[in-house]
């Protein structure tokens, strides 16, 4: 399952610096993602996440996540 | 507009510092709503909580009306702060406290107080009979 949100954030993030994502427990919902990636100069934290949300919108409905953390960064 | 979407609008709209969790600031259910309440105990902030868990349309309506999908979710002076992972960065960064300043001016240090108000009559199913 890491690796469907890895493919979606990658595809959300072309430019991204780094994109990573950790299953917290190992049970395929609990996720830590981390994107950095220019297109978050700018933007505040919450339209940050915004941006990640949109990305991960199809695992969010479907239930697959059941939860998410999020850290974002610039790449400057 | 629904009659719970109108609740929930107004709820944003009237508290200062309020927190949808999943439970209430006595008996959370959820560790990302814990995480977001203890950020708001960090800076010493007054807040309101709302329980989501009574009836999934309060979330499904917060949602529509915040563009943010996930619980927890705090709004200051009516505007969206954040989840759990934002609420904590700016806790610690202090930015959350000079959020709560531009916002409410002085009055969010009301004493640390917090409470938990309903925007629907049911009941949390899985809260704990006493």
């Amino acid at each position: 399952m890491s690796e469907r949100l890895q493919t979606l954030l990658e595809g959300a993030f072309p430019d991204a610096k780094g994109v990573e994502v950790v299953d917290r427990t190992g049970g395929g919902d609990h996720f830590h993602v981390t994107v950095v990636s220019g297109r978050f100069s700018g933007l505040s934290l919450v339209d940050q996440h915004r941006l990640v949300y949109d990305a991960l919108a199809e695992p969010l409905e479907d239930g697959t996540i059941h939860e998410l953390r999020i850290t974002t960064r610039g790449d400057a | 507009m629904s009659e719970l979407r109108d609740r929930i609008q107004q709820t944003i709209e009237t508290e200062p510092v309020v927190a949808f969790i999943k439970g209430t600031h006595e008996q959370c259910m959820c560790g990302n709503s814990e995480r977001a309440l203890q950020s708001l105990r960090a800076v010493g902030a007054s807040f309101t909580a709302v329980d989501v868990l009574p009836d999934p349309a309060i979330r499904q309506e917060l949602s529509a009306l915040s563009s943010w999908p996930t619980i927890p979710q705090v709004f200051v002076g009516g505007e969206l702060v954040g989840g759990a992972d934002i609420v904590q960065e700016l806790a610690m960064n202090g930015e959350l406290e000079a959020k709560l300043n531009e916002k409410l001016g002085d009055s969010w240090r009301n004493g640390g107080e917090e409470r938990t108000v309903a925007v629907t009559e049911r009941e949390n199913p899985f809260r704990l009979a006493r």
